[in-house]
């Protein structure tokens, strides 16, 4: 569904991502494994079309369509939603508007703001505070709740575990199967290993902007020698 | 030194009405989509003209308003598609870009209308005097001030109430992200200069039938909005309110009471809230 192929992106004269490829497929978790500055997060900008970077080489595939030059709002509308890193809320809105503001509260298919707030009860009990009013666990399922509103096919999620609590992370994982039960495919960048591997089904293995190893995620897990040798963990 | 009286105290009110519809669209301009628009003052003076050459043409006031809207927001969409959009983000660049635009539509104005005095017509029913608590008040300025309530609530409707305004404020709030989310960004901000110098053209329009039109009369409502954005705080719709309310006060105070000084009553107030208070009344830190 989503291909990416040989990206060199830049920002400025820093050459950030040195013809990273990969590939999510039709209702797949992907995860997107790499220590802090090896490309993660330039990769997810290079897709959804963000600037800066500035891909200079290379092609982004959708369904088939270069999305490379395709300016972000019409890549989100095309079905790539993103869970920004650090969540980006907009302090103005309520959590209630952060919902309507991508699809009136009338509307009846897909997702509604109805059914998010069946899908993250917690949202629903704070729907008229504001996006910094909510716990770091409230921000990221308003964060998620925001992506699912554009009904996408495939959610970009930029380190969501961050700054969570332990039980929130798992909450979040359960959060990312049920997305995935429903034919959603996820492209989850983290630094949280174990998160990670618990609910991917195949992993890629990011160094100074090169794929280095792909995987499927349980071999990763089981085979601690990779996570050594990539990622320095003991 | 003579004292004040309700006559002047409702002649403050009432500038205080044009001024807050005239400054609400500076602060859409300037306060949310962060475009420091020196030609605001002259968008104001052609609105003014464009609603006199309207109202005379057809005999009806409503035509003049209307006109001077449209032929504003038009003129608004050309400024930014046009000129401001290759400055995007560069402050200095568009303080010298919209002040340019600013003397080139003077000419333009000067060319076309000369030099005269002009008062826009306004309609019967709005001429004359009421007679209220022992005094007559001109009918029209009665309107005014009540055209700037009607303006304060329906721009507060607009931004907090729909979802074109929770569009505008998320689009200030983060505008890579709404746009990372589907939405068309630049549209809404368009959308959103536009009705600030809509805004312009209906206090150009209003104003010119009672304050007269004249070559110099841009800079002057300029600094006066300039002034009602500082002290309210940029980007607050409340704050304009409050900063209209204040200048035009002061205003009318200072010509009546210290005729000598009109200018300092203002902007002495001025400097002395934004040394306690940079951001105004009621700005908050971008």
């Amino acid at each position: 569904m989503l291909e990416v192929a040989d990206l060199h992106s830049y920002y400025g004269d820093a050459h950030v991502l040195h013809g990273a490829s990969l590939e999510v497929k039709t209702g797949e978790v992907v995860a997107l494994l790499g220590r802090n500055g090896m490309g993660k997060t330039t990769l997810i900008r290079s897709i959804m079309g963000l600037t800066p970077p500035d891909v200079r080489e290379g092609s982004v595939r959708w369904k088939g369509q270069e999305l490379r030059g395709v300016p972000s709002h019409e890549i989100a509308k095309r079905g790539i939603a993103i869970v920004p890193q650090g969540r980006r809320l907009f302090p103005s809105l309520t959590v209630t508007e952060h919902l309507t503001v991508l699809k009136k509260a009338s509307a009846t298919h897909g997702w509604t703001v109805a059914k998010a707030f069946e899908f993250f009860p917690r949202l629903a009990e704070r729907r008229n505070n504001r996006g910094n009013q909510l716990s770091g666990g409230e921000r990221q399922m308003l964060a998620v709740a925001r992506a699912l509103m554009i009904d996408p096919e495939l959610i970009l999620m930029d380190e969501p575990s961050e700054g969570l609590a332990p039980v929130m992370v798992q909450h979040l994982e359960g959060i990312i199967l049920q997305l995935k039960q429903a034919g959603l495919g996820i492209l989850l960048v983290e630094q949280n290993l174990y998160s990670a591997l618990a609910v991917a089904d195949r992993a890629y293995i990011l160094e100074t902007g090169r794929v280095v190893h792909q995987a499927l995620a349980s071999d990763i897990a089981e085979d601690p020698s990779t996570l050594t040798k990539f990622l320095g963990v003991h | 030194m003579s004292g004040l009286n309700a006559f002047q105290l409702l002649n403050g009110l009432t500038f205080a009405a044009l001024l807050f519809i005239v400054a609400s669209g500076f602060t859409l301009i300037f306060g949310l989509l962060r475009i420091v628009n020196l030609a605001h003052g002259a968008l104001y003076l052609l609105g003014g003209y464009l609603g006199y050459a309207a109202a005379s043409a057809t005999g009806s006031f409503l035509v003049g308003v209307l006109a001077a809207m449209a032929g504003v927001a038009v003129c608004g969409l050309i400024l930014d598609r046009g000129l401001l959009r290759f400055v995007r983000g560069y402050e200095l660049r568009q303080v010298l870009l919209t002040l340019g635009v600013a003397f080139v539509l003077n000419d333009m104005t000067l060319v076309i209308f000369g030099g005269d005095t002009y008062t826009v017509p306004t309609p019967d029913f709005l001429k004359g005097a009421v007679r209220f608590w022992g005094l007559f008040y001109p009918k029209y300025r009665l309107f005014v001030l009540a055209l700037g309530v009607v303006v304060f609530i329906a721009l507060w409707v607009l931004l907090n109430k729909t979802r074109l305004g929770a569009l505008i404020r998320a689009g200030v709030d983060d505008p890579e992200i709404i746009a990372a989310m589907g939405i068309n960004i630049r549209k809404v901000f368009l959308l959103t200069f536009m009705l600030g110098a809509a805004l312009a053209g209906l206090g150009g329009a209003v104003g010119g039938a009672f304050l007269t039109l004249y070559p110099s009369a841009d800079s002057e409502i300029l600094v006066f909005s300039l002034a009602v954005v500082i002290i309210g705080g940029r980007g607050s719709l409340v704050g304009a309110a409050v900063g209209a309310l204040i200048v035009g006060m002061l205003n009318t105070i200072g010509q009546v009471m210290f005729p000598e000084f009109a200018y300092f009553v203002i902007f002495g107030p001025m400097a002395a809230i934004l040394a306690f208070r940079p951001l105004g009344l009621f700005g908050k830190a971008a």
